[in-house]
């Protein structure tokens, strides 16, 4: 009985750590390679442990890699993302959490309409809404700057936004805010003193949830991103498939790793958001 | 408990809400549909030119063949991540010890963007550098495995990629319905002595129908919109073997400057979507009747 129990949990034990190099192979080829002369890259395996450790890579893919046009590193890039990511994230769900108040807690027939077709909208691929982006941010007069892009992600964040915080507020009892209107507060205050008390945990998994989809986004950067400061994951993309020069794949490499990591991080610290997060989005949307 | 000076508010509040329903969601999928229809090419054109767009679109070889990709991508890795994710769930489900851990790691290549996705394999399987040339000095010198450059194997590789960024999110769903299958199962079917393994396949899975309905939905929109995976391994290439239509469309409208035809790719996604969601409507409309 002792044999047979050892057997089947070695078995299980073994299965899920051939699963675990498979997913985790990426990662430590990528690290490894970011940590090698670029003389050892070529020459060794890529499984292979570095030699001589050295972190030039990563310096030259922070301040100097190469993309199409010049070569100031990913930095600007990098910081530029940032610009448009945290004010688009806030306004996105701001606005979100507002809708979700208002849709579930001071029903009406025609926000319920609203929620619906903004649901069905979210399902809508990008592309379509690519030329006549074009066409808006250029009469605007936006295109290709911060501005647009932080325009681009607030609106096409409120869907998910509106959705998190709206199935979140229904679960609220809505006595709270009957009681609140009979004290005789007003719908701001209700919202600002009763209900967003209550919210902390759906404001972390909305943070998490929109700042990595526009952190990771590349359809809008590529479309829509400045040359000289285009997000992120266009302009890593750039880095790597730029056929200028000798390729440093150790650098081009460390650079993809510095892109990956403000949301791999995220996912290590508040992993438990992500999941429930996400979850929700499946399920519900 | 709505007075009116609320009910102004509210409406109020969800003004902003109207225009992006109204404007950028529904209005602009609505335009790009109609510049389906139309002559523009550079600029959009409001001239029609009734389904010319189409006949181009369904003569061009390169729109089928990025047509086909799409369901061969679909199909194994909806598939892939079904039965992957579904087995992992069951393994973990198993564990007494490390669960954490384990799915931790199932779980990161999910918080990570398409393109480090797409990046990260080219680098694994790329001839010169990755596994052809492992095996290759591990002695076996003939060893080829050169799917990235080859017309008809690029496409596999981007099933890899993208599975191993999207298995961890259906484990997670499967993990969750395991675990709220009541208990009463498990102990009605300890006593009748049925295999474990019995238990999962012939018992616990079948009952989690709903999962695997999202799972293949959720799959499925994602395979039509799946651009950045492609853009970041192959690009479409070599030629245009691996394109997949959400690419086709980003270059018809800002490479070859054709948007009538890039729209009318667009709506042909469209298409394909509400193809996806129709068994499901008739599930859930089946499910409410009974």
């Amino acid at each position: 009985m002792i044999r047979r129990y050892t057997y089947k949990t070695a078995l299980l034990y073994s299965a899920l750590v051939v699963s675990a190099l498979f997913f985790l192979a990426p990662i430590y080829v990528m690290l490894v390679a970011s940590f090698k002369p670029l003389n050892e890259v070529r020459e060794t395996s890529i499984i292979a442990f570095p030699q001589n450790w050295t972190i030039e890579p990563w310096l030259k893919a922070w301040s100097s890699a190469c993309s199409s046009l010049d070569c100031m590193g990913i930095k600007p890039f990098f910081l530029a993302t940032f610009e448009i990511a945290i004010p688009a994230m806030i306004l996105a769900i701001f606005i979100g959490a507002m809708n979700g108040y208002v849709m579930a807690k001071w029903r009406a027939k025609w926000a319920d309409v609203l929620f619906g077709l903004l649901l069905i909208g979210s399902f809508v691929p990008l592309q379509l809404f690519l030329i006549p982006l074009a066409v808006t941010l250029r009469e605007l007069n936006i295109y290709g700057t911060t501005t647009g892009l932080i325009l681009i992600h607030t609106i096409y964040g409120i869907p998910l936004t509106t959705m998190l915080f709206r199935n979140f507020y229904i679960t609220l009892p809505n006595e709270l805010v009957q009681a609140a209107v009979m004290d005789g507060a007003g719908f701001f205050k209700i919202f600002f003193s009763v209900i967003l008390p209550l919210s902390p945990a759906i404001f972390i998994v909305a943070v998490i949830l929109v700042f990595s989809g526009i952190y990771n986004d590349f359809l809008f950067a590529l479309t829509f991103g400045d040359t000289s400061k285009r997000p992120i994951m266009a302009a890593v993309q750039n880095i790597v498939s730029s056929s200028y020069g000798i390729k440093e794949h150790n650098m081009n490499i460390a650079a993809v790793v510095i892109a990956a990591l403000p949301t791999l991080l995220l996912f290590l610290v508040a992993g438990k958001f992500f999941v429930r997060g996400l979850m929700q989005g499946a399920v519900k949307g | 408990m709505l007075n009116s000076r609320n009910k102004v508010k509210a409406a109020l509040v969800l003004i902003p809400t109207v225009i992006v329903v109204f404007y950028f969601i529904w209005g602009f999928a609505v335009y790009t549909a109609f510049l389906s229809f139309t002559k523009s090419r550079f600029l959009p054109n409001h001239e029609i030119i009734g389904f010319d767009n189409y006949i181009l679109l369904f003569a061009n070889d390169r729109w089928w063949v990025a047509y086909s990709n799409m369901f061969i991508f679909g199909a194994l890795y909806i598939g892939g991540c079904i039965i992957l994710g579904a087995l992992l769930a069951v393994l973990l489900d198993r564990l007494t010890k490390g669960e954490t851990l384990f799915r931790t790691i199932f779980l990161y290549p999910m918080s990570l963007s398409l393109v480090v996705t797409g990046l990260a394999w080219q680098w694994i399987l790329n001839p010169t550098s990755g596994i052809q040339q492992i095996v290759r000095t591990a002695g076996w010198d003939e060893f080829n495995f050169n799917w990235v450059a080859s017309s008809d194997f690029a496409i596999y590789t981007i099933v890899f990629a993208a599975l191993w960024n999207g298995t961890g999110l259906i484990m997670i769903l499967f993990l969750a319905g395991i675990k709220s299958i009541d208990d009463e199962i498990w102990k009605a079917a300890r006593i009748d002595q049925i295999p474990v393994w019995r238990i999962y396949f012939n018992i616990i899975l079948p009952q989690l129908r709903t999962v695997l309905l999202t799972a293949v939905m959720l799959l499925g929109f994602q395979v039509v919109r799946s651009f950045d995976v492609v853009v970041a391994l192959t690009n479409g290439g070599p030629g245009y073997a691996s394109d997949v239509p959400a690419r086709y469309v980003f270059e018809y409208f800002f490479q070859r400057s054709k948007i009538g035809q890039g729209a009318a790719a667009a709506v042909m996604m469209v298409m394909t979507m509400i193809l996806i969601v129709l068994p499901y409507l008739y599930y859930e409309i089946r499910r409410k009747e009974i």
